[in-house]
């Protein structure tokens, strides 16, 4: 890879240690994917929450926090994906202090980094939005897929590490979804029947990641009459990066880089896959478990936009919550702070529903926190959820949010 | 002695024993770290260790936390001696070069279809290169 003389001095170890160990590992990982280059990035988004960390990985960032301020501080701005415990409600959950113990580990070791701890998922509708063209190193599947595609930024999944050393260095490996190459339209589908809530923008999502089936194709997706809402697409990319592991899409008429889907393509469009409102339907019918108990009913992954907690405070409409389910629901700590100012966490928690800030709950010891809370039958409107919550021992139902709030209340579905 | 060759990967050479299945990878999802087996029950490997052995799947899924468990799962000892899929994401390459643990794709054919189960193998990633010493 070529290297300018600041990257050269990085890697001779001229700026610190951390910065040595942060072009040699991004050095290890363009050299893989054959990477020419180093492109500036200006933003960095950091998933690092500690049951995926790990004593190792907690260990190794407390090393990077203990070089002298001018070798450990980041290079760009820096934020971070959600964290595994919210310190005001843990042990409502029955999460412990050592695993609250860890969290502070980690985030006093990301601070001294000069880290800005914005435990979110959705800083592009929160925080900072992307901007056409802008190069990123950002850490979480649903917003490298929304930056990419919705506000045509540039990243790959950057896993805690490689954020990391983008902090560190200001610039990322030159491949994948950096070059122009990268971001042509590999499948077409043609969407007959316009999903009509978040849980089927989520479906659609599955169903298209499905199709799709590696992070190394590009979906482009027509039918789309008039533009889906941020949430919308929220959920469709979190859905379609989880099920597909897919980093990119294009929707005629929608996204940036796409005005007609021809022109995506290089040479003439394949023939598409259809979707229409029966493989809709199917998909939650997978889930279906109709009058089964409900132990827990979450809205998370990805955090809840302030519009979206406005919906659930009025869905709830002064209900409470089963004596046997759990309602929780997870927001940035910007929203919940907002909720907080307008009245809607009052009346969202009057239920004895939970609202979490800064983290998510598949990133929350979702395992232990199952085992010591008894919870096995879990509801969501988030596909992306009922997808990966499976590989915890839970049985994810898919639901639309009127009809999990309905269960929350009624203790079944 | 068959020789399989890849693009050129990550990490140093090995020696090992190959666990081999037409199935993909999380480590969030698919395994129990603390035992070192696949717990997830529709895996094909599940109820299976992984420790020690080289690993040939097809490819990974999941989010981004491949990219520290490696390492955590590498310090604990538990984790395979090498990783061979068709296609990785960047993910599981971040992970590899993070823990230190060698990692080959993109072969000249389907590699869960070319190695079996119990092979011994000479994984050499610099080279882009794989011996299966005996079968």
């Amino acid at each position: 890879m070529r290297l300018n003389d600041e990257e050269k001095a990085m890697l001779a170890g001229e700026a610190g240690s951390p910065r040595r160990w942060a072009i040699a590992h991004q050095l290890a990982v363009g050299h893989f994917f054959d990477a020419e280059d180093l492109v500036p990035v200006s933003q960095a988004h950091i998933m690092g929450d500690t049951e995926s960390l790990g004593e190792a990985g907690i260990a190794f960032l407390e090393g990077l926090a203990a070089a002298p301020r001018d070798q450990r501080r980041v290079r760009i701005p820096t934020i971070t994906d959600p964290r595994g415990l919210d310190f005001s409600s843990y042990a409502r959950l029955k999460q412990t202090d050592a695993m609250a113990a860890l969290e502070k580990r980690t985030s006093d070791a990301l601070e001294a980094l000069g880290v800005l701890m914005t435990n979110t998922c959705i800083n592009y509708q929160t925080v900072f939005p992307p901007v056409l063209g802008e190069h990123l190193a950002m850490g979480d599947t649903g917003v490298v897929i929304y930056s990419n595609s919705v506000m045509g930024a540039r990243s790959n999944f950057e896993g805690g590490p490689s954020a990391v050393a983008a902090a560190l260095t200001g610039r990322t490996p030159r491949y994948g979804y950096h070059l122009d190459s990268g971001r042509r339209g590999t499948k077409r589908i043609v969407v007959r029947d316009r999903p009509r809530d978040w849980s089927e923008w989520g479906a659609l999502g599955g169903i298209v990641g499905s199709i799709a089936g590696s992070y190394w194709e590009v979906p482009v997706l027509e039918g789309i009459d008039g533009a889906p809402t941020s949430d919308e697409l929220k959920h469709f990319g979190a859905a379609l990066a989880s099920f597909g592991s897919v980093a990119l899409f294009h929707m005629e008429g929608v996204t940036p880089e796409c005005r007609k889907a021809h022109e995506v393509f290089d040479g003439p469009p394949p023939v598409p896959a259809i979707v229409t409102r029966a493989d809709l339907d199917a998909f939650r019918a997978r889930y279906a478990a109709p009058g089964e108990k409900v132990d827990v009913v979450v809205f998370a992954a990805p955090q809840l936009s302030l519009f979206e907690l406005e919906e659930i405070a009025a869905l709830v409409g002064g209900r409470r919550v089963h004596r046997d389910t759990a309602l929780l629901i997870a927001t940035s700590p910007e929203n919940k702070a907002a909720a907080d100012r307008m009245g809607l966490t009052a009346r969202i928690e009057a239920s004895g529903a939970l609202l979490l800030s800064g983290v998510c709950f598949y990133q929350s010891y979702a395992r232990e926190i199952a085992e010591a809370n008894g919870w096995k039958r879990l509801m969501s409107n988030s596909a992306k959820l009922v997808n990966i919550i499976g590989g915890y021992g839970y049985l994810p139902s898919l639901g639309t949010t009127e009809q999990c709030i309905d269960a929350a209340v009624a203790g079944r579905m | 002695m068959a020789v399989l060759f890849a693009h050129c990967g990550i990490g140093a050479a090995v020696r090992g024993i190959a666990l081999v299945a037409q199935d993909n990878f999380s480590a969030r999802y698919d395994l129990d770290r603390i035992k070192g087996i696949f717990s997830r029950p529709g895996h094909a490997l599940y109820g299976q260790s992984y420790a020690g052995r080289i690993l040939v799947l097809n490819t990974v899924k999941g989010g981004v936390a491949s990219a520290w468990m490696l390492r955590d799962m590498a310090a604990r000892g538990l984790i395979p001696a090498a990783f061979l899929f068709n296609r990785v994401n960047p993910i599981l390459a971040q992970g590899a070069a993070f823990a230190g643990v060698p990692l080959l794709d993109r072969f000249d054919g389907d590699v869960t279809a070319l190695i079996r189960t119990g092979d011994e193998l000479l994984v050499e990633p610099v080279e882009g290169r794989v011996t299966i010493l005996s079968r």
